[in-house]
């Protein structure tokens, strides 16, 4: 092999998509002639479930589902968390006063709040969004307030010299000085509030790709419950791609200034 | 009371320990003097500054601008950090750093705001950045952005906390010459901070040398050396060896005194 191929193999990421496509493959031979088994089928089989289920709707369907109540509780856990933060990171009488709740509440994971809420919310919409919304609130609070702590003395001393009002400072400096780490925050949050938002939907659902995919297990529907996860990765990358994107637009200042493109 | 800037027995105790930065420090600075103020660290020189720009409170004394105290930051007095990479935003343009000073104190249009803004870029050399961002600059033209800035607000003084102590010796000339023609060009009053007695003595009309802690005031001489000055000429000026070598004595006595102390 060439020596350009080589180097062109080592610096680019199309050996993480080589190696994807092998694994595949690997399924897709070992279910042909190696395990031949109902739980497991071959890729192309459940390529055509996947086809059929998108064709026929019902995949966008649970995916709408799904995506809605992610991002009414992710909506709802960026406000707070954003807000109480800036809020928390500024005012130190503030901090003092919910720093220690928070990290009492914090350890506690996400899903077990669930038979709280049913006693409270019940089992509807609502329980899911708030569920939602516990899990993923904690990230973004902790990084929004940690990162407006941060903020060095000089950038405030700045801003008083300037002549600017509290808001005037929360506006051009302390948001944008804490942007990058609150982006942090709500990309970790990004993430849990999927796996929340399927949980939910696995325990008590009709819709949604988490309601999708148990469905299809319990009914027997094997290639289906695999293109339900398919789907779930598919999803779960495109949402991170967006939010990267976005990221780098916002705070491109961060990561040119600390060296980092 | 006829003086312009008046420091009037001034102290500041930092209040875990409560030992004294300085103590009963007094001295009056002339209106449109060039004043250099230097001094061992931990002499309390920009503590000194902070109190004199109302960005912090004396344990005891008063500092007074035409015989009204300060207590707060003032539109009239600005301030250079030494710190630049931090006093400038780098989430904002160049342009966009200047006009913060401005944007919320003026009634006039934004495009107004912007001409002047861009005016002042201009003077500290500047007119051709102003769509950058400051990552995109040396460490000297972000310098020359927050000098931009601080003029932009008209101010009668600047408070200067070693500027130019993190540039390279290229930059610091570059600055040093900028800074005494804007000051020559707009009859600003300047205290500059600076732990090099060379920068005091180029740029000063006058130098005040702060001791060790307790900070009082160890020397407080006229540089009478004539404007404009020249990098080279002026640093090999007779009266300039002379007045830097008293001080330098006066300097090496004051480190000696303060490692005494301290052991």
């Amino acid at each position: 092999m060439s020596r350009e191929l080589w180097t062109m193999l080592r610096e680019s990421r199309v050996t993480g998509v080589i190696l994807i496509v092998v694994l595949l493959a690997l399924w897709q031979l070992s279910a042909m002639y190696l395990v031949r088994s109902p739980t497991w089928p071959t890729v192309t089989r459940i390529f055509e479930a996947w086809a059929e289920n998108l064709a026929d709707g019902t995949l966008a369907k649970h995916m709408l589902a799904t995506f809605w109540r992610q991002m009414l509780g992710y909506g709802l856990a960026v406000v707070i968390g954003v807000t109480l933060g800036l809020a928390m990171g500024y005012y130190r009488v503030l901090y003092n006063l919910f720093e220690p709740l928070v990290e009492v509440l914090r350890p506690i994971p996400g899903p077990s709040y669930l038979p709280v809420l049913v006693l409270f919310v019940g089992i509807g919409h609502e329980m899911k969004v708030v569920l939602i919304l516990l899990a993923s609130v904690f990230p973004i609070l902790l990084n929004t307030y940690s990162g407006v702590r941060s903020i060095d003395r000089v950038q405030f001393d700045t801003a008083r010299t300037l002549g600017l009002t509290t808001l005037q400072t929360f506006r051009e400096l302390v948001l944008p000085a804490a942007s990058p780490q609150i982006l942090t925050g709500m990309r970790i949050s990004l993430a849990i509030s999927l796996i929340l938002a399927v949980l939910g939907e696995m325990i008590v659902s009709n819709d949604g790709l988490g309601y999708f995919t148990l469905l299809s297990q319990r009914t027997f529907k094997v290639p289906e419950m695999y293109a339900g996860i398919f789907t779930l990765a598919a999803f779960g990358y495109c949402l991170n791609r967006i939010f990267l994107l976005i990221e780098g637009r916002v705070v491109r200042w961060h990561h040119e200034s600390s060296g980092r493109i | 009371m006829t003086d312009y800037l008046l420091v009037d027995r001034l102290e500041k105790r930092f209040s875990s320990h409560g030992r004294a930065a300085f103590r009963d420090l007094t001295f009056s600075v002339e209106q449109g003097a060039f004043v250099a103020l230097i001094g061992p660290s931990g002499c309390g020189k920009s503590t000194l500054l902070h109190i004199m720009a109302g960005l912090s409170e004396p344990s005891a004394g008063l500092v007074r601008l035409k015989g009204e105290p300060i207590h707060g930051p003032r539109a009239d007095m600005m301030f250079v950090f030494q710190q630049y990479t931090k006093s400038i935003f780098p989430w904002k343009t160049v342009l966009e750093n200047v006009l913060l000073g401005v944007k919320y104190q003026a009634t006039k249009p934004r495009k107004e705001l912007e001409k002047l803004c861009l005016r002042h870029l201009d003077m500290v050399g500047l007119a051709r950045y102003p769509n950058y961002y400051p990552y995109q600059l040396s460490g000297g033209m972000q310098q020359r952005v927050a000098i931009a800035r601080a003029l932009a607000r008209r101010p009668k003084i600047l408070l200067m906390d070693e500027p130019f102590s993190a540039l390279d010796a290229m930059m610091r000339v570059e600055l040093q010459d900028l800074l005494l023609k804007l000051w020559h060009d707009l009859g600003l009053t300047i205290l500059f901070v600076t732990h090099d007695l060379d920068e005091a003595l180029y740029l000063g009309q006058r130098v005040i040398m702060l001791s060790a802690s307790p900070g009082t005031i160890a020397e407080d001489v006229d540089v009478p050396l004539a404007y404009p000055r020249r990098q080279i000429e002026t640093r090999s000026d007779k009266t300039y060896l002379e007045l830097r070598e008293r001080l330098y004595r006066n300097m090496v006595t004051q480190v000696m005194a303060g490692r005494a102390e301290a052991s």
